[in-house]
């Protein structure tokens, strides 16, 4: 009896093992990161290349007159000399240091107030339309009350960098709180999750493709909120790249300012596509929710 | 021969009665359900849809508020495992069974030997640090066997957890959980719809009738174990059970 039980045993194993092979998911291995990198920049460099085309034959047309509207042929060239000045590099270190500190600062306020109106029924039903409301209110429309408050300097500057992007963020997070599904917030109970633990290891984990999607659109919130911020809050002796657009257009060099666009409009890309959408992508691969295998 | 210290009671459900109010209707989904389970022992709770089979075990692992009747577990740990994996896709199948672990306050270095015990049980050794949607359905399923089997339960109710997978795999996991139950000694209280995995696996068969659930004829399960489903006596038994749930299933034809 105890040599069948064991025979039993060994079959079952193998027949299990055999059922595994057979199902489960084989992981080949992916491209190289040299071939995965060329295959997402070559359609962007395809795609930047028809735009410069179009824009070249704007200029071609004399729609409008070379000093005010340059090609390509001669922003580039701009570009590339301010890009070998001290002072470029001064404007762009100001500016990306008030995007940070507004943007760290709007991740704080917005994931604590996300937190409370996700786990808190009154909260929710007092401030969630509102959040909503501030997340929908053009943040230009903060700077009259920001100047009054903070007079021209850096806090006004921050303080609707803040308001711009805390919204979206804590929008983000309860919007990915909301969409956990209940079988997943039943087995942490099942498992004995409670408060904290229960936020830490599962809701928050569960709710992050949510709150990446709101810190990537928060992103986007503060960075238009801080050029409008530099554009309105010219603050004395201090460049920065709003301050360089503004100087660009007082004295009409049109080359500078479409130069000075380039790099805020390159900045924003750099920071989507480096920070958000790679982890956008992470997070979506490791939870299997890219198909992996299928014919593209 | 068992003795009276063996046999007892593992957990005690007397009158339990549960009503769904949905607007203006009322859904009466149990009614005067009474039943115990015997510690160590094997039960298959059987009925068709609408029986209250999954808000029975949600009572008893306490998801749900009870509101009539009384069900005693004798302080045991009482651990659910639900018809799906519901494992957590952000984290490895090791970290998976490491949290049901870590809520449990087990310090760090223990956690890790049973991980690997655990995988062992399942014959799921090196597939620790896979990630849930790398395994088939089967093997989910195993992972969540042995996350259940990481809170140290005395007594696990499974809700058909293996009513969505394929035949085979189905059988090979009958004979897996059977020798897991038989090394473990747990006590197991088993939903299902299907009437010959209930007498496959059971000692004994609780019938359940439907809308509302009430517990309306119980059959033991005299066959020696290890039992194939295509076992004559299985099938024999099994009939008879079916013929006794349609006569239940006809009830709400009129």
């Amino acid at each position: 009896m105890a040599i069948e039980n064991d025979v039993l045993e060994t079959q079952l194993e193998e027949e299990l093992a055999g059922l595994d092979a057979l199902d489960a998911l084989r992981t080949e291995a992916g491209p190289g990161l040299a071939s995965r990198a060329w295959s997402a920049l070559w359609p962007k460099v395809l795609a930047l290349f028809g735009v410069f085309a179009v824009w070249q034959i704007v200029v071609w047309s004399h729609w409008k007159p070379e000093y005010a509207l340059p090609g390509p042929t001669s922003v580039l060239p701009e570009l590339g000399r301010q890009l070998k000045t001290v002072a470029f590099w001064h404007a762009v270190a100001t500016t990306m240091r008030r995007a940070l500190v507004g943007f760290g600062l709007a991740v704080a306020i917005g994931t604590l107030l996300g937190i409370g109106v996700s786990r808190s029924s009154i909260l929710k039903r007092g401030f969630g339309s509102f959040l909503t409301g501030l997340q929908s209110m053009p943040s230009i429309t903060w700077f009259p009350l920001a100047i009054l408050l903070f007079k021209l300097s850096e806090g006004a500057i921050l303080f609707v960098v803040v308001l711009g992007a805390a919204p979206s963020i804590a929008n983000g997070l309860v919007s990915g709180v909301d969409h956990i599904p209940p079988l997943l917030l039943r087995a942490g109970k099942m498992l004995g999750a409670r408060g904290v633990d229960s936020l830490r290891h599962v809701v928050l984990p569960a709710a992050l493709p949510g709150y990446v999607a709101g810190l990537k659109q928060g992103w986007a919130f503060s960075w238009r909120s801080l050029l409008a911020g530099e554009l309105l809050v010219d603050i004395a002796a201090r460049s920065s790249i709003g301050a360089a657009l503004n100087q660009a257009r007082e004295l009409n060099d049109a080359t500078k300012l479409l130069a000075m666009m380039i790099v805020v409009f390159g900045i924003g890309v750099l920071i989507d596509g480096l920070v958000f959408s790679a982890v956008e992508t992470r997070i979506r691969r490791r939870r299997g929710l890219i198909e992996t295998g299928a014919a593209a | 021969m068992k003795t009276m210290t063996e046999l007892a009671v593992a957990i005690d459900v007397r009158n339990v009665s549960q009503t769904y109010h949905d607007g203006r209707s009322a859904l009466k989904a149990l009614d005067g359900v009474s039943l115990s389970v015997a510690e160590g022992e094997f039960v298959c709770l059987l009925g068709a849809s609408g029986c209250g089979k999954t808000t029975l075990l949600n009572l008893i692992v306490g998801l749900y508020h009870l509101k009539s009747g009384t069900i005693d577990v004798g302080g045991r740990r009482v651990a659910l495992m639900f018809q799906e994996p519901a494992l957590f896709p952000w984290l490895t199948v090791e970290r998976n069974i490491d949290l049901a672990m870590r809520f449990r306050g087990i310090a760090k270095d223990h956690r890790a030997e049973r991980i690997a015990e655990l995988l062992t049980l399942v014959h799921l050794e090196g597939f620790g640090d896979r990630r849930p949607h790398e395994l088939s359905g089967g093997m989910r399923q195993r992972v969540a066997l042995a996350r259940a089997l990481a809170q140290e339960a005395d007594v696990l109710l499974m809700d058909e957890p293996f009513g969505a997978l394929d035949a085979m795999t189905r059988d090979v996991l009958h004979d897996e959980f059977e020798r897991i139950w038989r090394t473990t000694g747990l006590t197991v209280l088993f939903v299902t719809h299907n009437v010959r995995e209930a007498v496959r696996l059971g000692d004994r068969v609780l019938l359940l009738s439907s809308r509302p659930g009430r517990v309306v004829a119980e059959f033991p399960v005299d066959i020696e174990r290890p039992r194939r489903i295509d076992d004559a006596s299985v099938s024999v038994l099994a009939g008879e059970i079916t013929d006794r749930l349609r006569e239940e299933v006809r009830r709400h034809g009129h």
